[in-house]
């Protein structure tokens, strides 16, 4: 009755494999896989790694340089253990990266979604909307807002997440006018699918490159804005310690122990590069050109 | 005699276009297809065949004009109706890569497809295995994506996802088209014993009498936006009786060297003209080579002229 | 060994994509004023070949030669290729819309042509471009010079494109699907076209096409792909009066025909093209109602009459 269809089917590396092997080879993300988990590990481990407490003061060895004896990285103004403060202050300054990129991405997203989707008025309105904040630079508007709320983690985390997500809706924004038009979302929408399912079961799978690269650049962005606040006063306040307010105090101190700079500085940098060159992995990996092999 | 399960009445579709111009995509159509029916409808491009097919099962709206559906207006269908609409009316597509979400396996397109319309998990799952199955593909293709298989076998997952609620009324809209030749017998073979079994109606779009002739029991032509010709199959195709049918019949090229080179072929003058600047009087005109005056003028009205063989000509060829 | 006289002799045309052999060593003639038909379906290898021949390919390997006139067209040195691409050999490629550029006049473009292969001023290019633009039934010729692609329908912008592969009045003029990207009467319309260029010219043609009817009316000599290789060859009115090879049987089986057979189950060719590059022996095997073990070895090309070939252990 029915044709036999031949069952062979051709062995195909399944997309996420691919992928992956791709990344890998992509030496510079291989190594800031790395870094970033180091660092992460370490901050999350930090109550049984770390050497001492981060608040146990030690005013015999106080401006201690690195490598000396008890402080492996060195101690600061109240002989506080550097390594130590380094270990708790990525808790801080990593959990906020991660959460306003957490927020980027869920904003960005969904306002370049439903505006790409649903066009029209809501169109117009999100885009004009998205246009204008790109048109202030994100720090100065940072600190605009931040003058005026209280900081604490999850406010300093809002604050750099609802400042960055203009640049991922842009893109989100392209891909899914493109992407409207196509039969399958058609055959959805045919069915009675609802605008918000659609979205997110048909169109959010195929822009997943995008927004995979876009979390990674921006954690790395929000840590770099998290430790501008911070440095500046406006953020983590002390004696939580952020990488970034760790600068604070070291500022004042340079000429007498410009270990204590270095030291976060060193960190946020490592941050900083380390995802930068995971996104830069993933953006090789997930092109679709790149892919063809 | 089947009722009617779809209707056209006086459908238009108007796209309005930069400089104050109308694309007149469909331009006035008025068409019944009954239950359990094959109709075929052919026309070149610009003739608006993909955008009365999508009209029909609401993917558009018609600027002029409605559509029935068993009767009643679509528009403004409310709750229970229009979940009974969305089941009832279905599209196969013609490019199966497109129809397909690449990110998604064969089986879970489907699946979400019976979700949306409220199937359980569980039902969907095993409906989508059923469907999966009367469409040729062995369960080991539910799991996979579109890229891993190949256009036929992904057209049979859009036909798959088409049949999967038990559809009465389909559209196709060139559904072989992009497909190779010798695929092409296999999904119009699998077509034709879908629409046996379940006593579906559909309607075929194609640019391919050939095509169609397998495939439908009546025969609709589209030029411009508007219907020139209906007919039953044989004859449509025996005793065509408008010019653009006759020249559609003529130009298709058959695999027999013998009949080329003897038979004469209607060559139209031209080419069709745009769906924004239509030709006045009979559209056709301006590249028929039976054209007098009154048809530069004067919009033919549409006239059985033989039992089911309606058309719209000033001057139709002999019955 | 330079073709033996006939104006294009393909032997063991081989066109390699990294390890997968898109075009497996292919071999077939030509003569002056023949048309010579290429047929098959997608990933055949029809269009890699013709591409090859004018060695338009990006990242392939090409083995084999192509004697076109005493030259190798796969040996010869880009400069002399580039005299012949467009010079003696002419080529209209699949997609009108694409094929022109889009910001030069169409006059220009064939203008262009006739200045860089014929060496014509500026006033002697334009007045040959008028005359081109008549001969393929470009209406008013002299307004046409000065209009835009994006200004043309698909069917002017394909009598423009033959136009400029004509210009130079080629020896051969390779044309890869030149009526699949248009409507069925347009279609009539080019191809009536093309076939009048080759008689009145002189010239010849290899027509790359799926279509099996088109090259029914078209050609004097049809060769068919499967999977990279000539599984037949033959005259045209004997591959369709008695085709040998399975594949070229199942593929005119299948079509659907206008004239007969409405109401019956097409007959089809089970399964599909898929990997059959990879396969040792006759990569028809798998889909084919007369596959056996000796079909484990690939067949040669056998000879069945005057002029008829095909590569099958099993046909008669």
């Amino acid at each position: 009755m029915f044709d036999s269809v031949v069952g062979t089917l051709p062995a195909v590396t399944p997309p996420r494999r691919h992928a992956s092997r791709l990344f890998f080879r992509h030496r510079l993300a291989a190594l800031g896989l790395v870094v970033i988990v180091a660092l992460v590990l370490s901050a999350a481990f930090a109550p049984w790694l770390s050497p001492y407490n981060p608040d146990d003061l030690d005013m015999a060895n106080r401006y201690a340089p690195p490598l000396s004896a008890g402080h492996l990285l060195g101690s600061d103004d109240l002989g506080r253990d550097v390594l130590t403060r380094l270990m708790y202050a990525g808790q801080v300054s990593l959990s906020v990266g991660v959460a306003a990129m957490a927020v980027t991405v869920i904003v960005g997203f969904a306002i370049g979604a439903f505006a790409a989707y649903l066009g029209g008025w809501i169109d117009v309105a999100l885009m004009r909307v998205t246009d204008t904040m790109l048109c202030f630079p994100s720090v100065f508007l940072l600190l605009f807002v931040a003058a005026f709320v209280t900081p604490s983690l999850a406010s300093i985390s809002l604050m750099i997440g609802l400042t960055c997500w203009m640049e991922l809706a842009r893109v989100i924004y392209g891909q899914i006018r493109v992407l409207r038009s196509a039969d399958f979302v058609a055959a959805a929408r045919m069915v009675g699918a609802p605008a918000w399912r659609i979205i997110l079961r048909q169109i959010l799978p195929n822009v997943m490159a995008p927004i995979l690269v876009a979390a990674t650049l921006n954690t790395a962005n929000a840590i770099l804005l998290e430790s501008y606040i911070s440095f500046l006063g406006y953020g983590i306040q002390p004696p939580q310690a952020s990488w970034g307010n760790m600068l604070t105090n070291a500022q004042s101190d340079f000429l007498v122990d410009p270990w204590l700079a270095l030291m976060p500085g060193l960190a946020i940098t490592l941050a900083v590069t380390s995802f930068n060159f995971i996104g830069d992995g993933l953006r090789d990996a997930l092109d679709p050109k790149m892919s063809r092999r | 005699m089947s009722e009617a399960i779809v209707e056209a009445i006086g459908l238009a579709l108007h796209y309005k276009l930069p400089g104050n111009r109308l694309l007149r995509a469909v331009d006035g159509v008025d068409l019944t297809i009954g239950r359990g029916a094959t109709l075929g409808l052919v026309g070149e491009s610009g003739s608006g065949k993909s955008t009365l097919g999508r009209t029909l099962v609401g993917l558009q709206s018609p600027s002029e004009g409605e559509v029935r559906f068993e009767g009643e207006p679509v528009a403004g269908a409310r709750r229970a109706k229009l979940v009974r609409l969305r089941r009832q009316r279905q599209i196969v597509f013609q490019d199966p890569s497109g129809a397909l979400n690449p990110r998604m396996t064969l089986g879970d397109t489907i699946v979400e497809h019976l979700r949306v319309q409220g199937f359980s998990r569980v039902a969907a799952r095993e409906r989508a295995g059923e469907v999966l199955t009367l469409a040729g593909l062995s369960r080991a293709f539910s799991g996979r994506y579109p890229h891993e298989v190949s256009g036929g076998q992904r057209q049979r997952a859009v036909i798959a996802r088409a049949i999967s609620t038990d559809p009465a009324f389909i559209v196709a809209d060139e559904p072989v088209s992009a497909l190779d030749v010798s695929t092409r017998a296999q999904i119009m073979n699998l077509m034709r014993e879908l629409q046996r079994r379940s006593g579906l109606a559909m309607l075929f779009i194609s640019h391919d009498l050939s095509i169609v002739a397998h495939m439908c029991r009546e025969v609709a032509v589209m030029y411009l936006g508007q219907l020139v010709e209906r007919a039953p199959r044989d004859s449509l195709f025996r005793t065509p009786l408008h010019p653009y049918t006759a020249a559609l019949l003529s130009a298709i090229p058959a695999p027999d060297p013998v009949l080329e080179r003897t038979r004469t072929r209607i060559v139209l003058k031209g080419e069709t003209p745009d769906p924004s600047a239509i030709p006045p009087g009979c559209r056709f005109h301006t590249r028929c080579l039976r054209a007098t005056e009154v048809c530069t003028r004067v919009t033919p009205e549409t006239r059985m002229l033989l039992p089911g063989h309606t058309v719209a000509c000033h001057h139709p060829l002999e019955a | 060994m330079s073709g033996s006289g006939r104006l294009l002799a393909v032997e063991d045309l081989t066109v390699a994509f990294g390890p997968t052999k898109a075009v497996d060593r292919i071999s077939f003639t030509l003569d002056a004023g023949e048309t010579l038909g290429l047929v098959g379906e997608s990933g055949c290898g029809k269009s890699t070949t013709a591409m090859a021949l004018i060695r338009l390919l990006q990242g392939a390997e090409t083995g084999g030669h192509a004697w076109f006139e005493g030259v190798d067209l796969v040996a010869v040195a880009e400069e002399r290729m580039r005299e012949i691409r467009g010079g003696a050999i002419g080529m209209i490629f699949q997609d009108p819309a694409t094929a022109l550029h889009p910001m030069i006049r169409v006059g220009d473009q064939v203008a262009e042509t006739l200045r860089t292969h014929r060496r014509l001023g500026a006033k002697a290019a334009r007045a040959r471009t008028i005359e081109l633009f008549r001969q393929v039934g470009v209406a008013a010729p002299e307004e046409r010079l000065s209009v835009y692609p994006h200004e043309m329908s698909g069917g002017m912008c394909q009598r423009v494109i033959i136009a400029m592969a004509i210009a130079c009045s080629p020896r051969l003029l390779l044309a890869d699907e030149p009526t699949t990207a248009l409507d069925v009467t347009v279609q009539a319309q080019i191809l009536e076209l093309l076939h009048s260029i080759a008689r009145d010219g002189a010239m010849s043609m290899i027509l790359i096409t799926h279509d099996l009817g088109v090259v029914a009316g078209v050609t004097n000599r049809v060769a068919v792909m499967y999977a990279g290789v000539i599984v037949e060859t033959a005259p045209t009115d004997r591959l369709f009066a008695d085709p040998k090879h399975p594949y070229t049987q199942g593929l005119l089986r299948s079509i659907p025909r206008l004239d007969s057979g409405w109401d019956e189950d097409m007959p089809t060719i089970a399964g599909a093209v898929h990997d059959a590059h990879a396969l040792p022996g006759c990569r028809f095997a798998p889909r084919c109602p007369l596959a056996a073990e000796v079909c484990r070895e690939a067949p040669p090309l056998r000879s069945f009459g005057a002029d008829h070939q095909a590569a099958c252990w099993r046909a008669s």
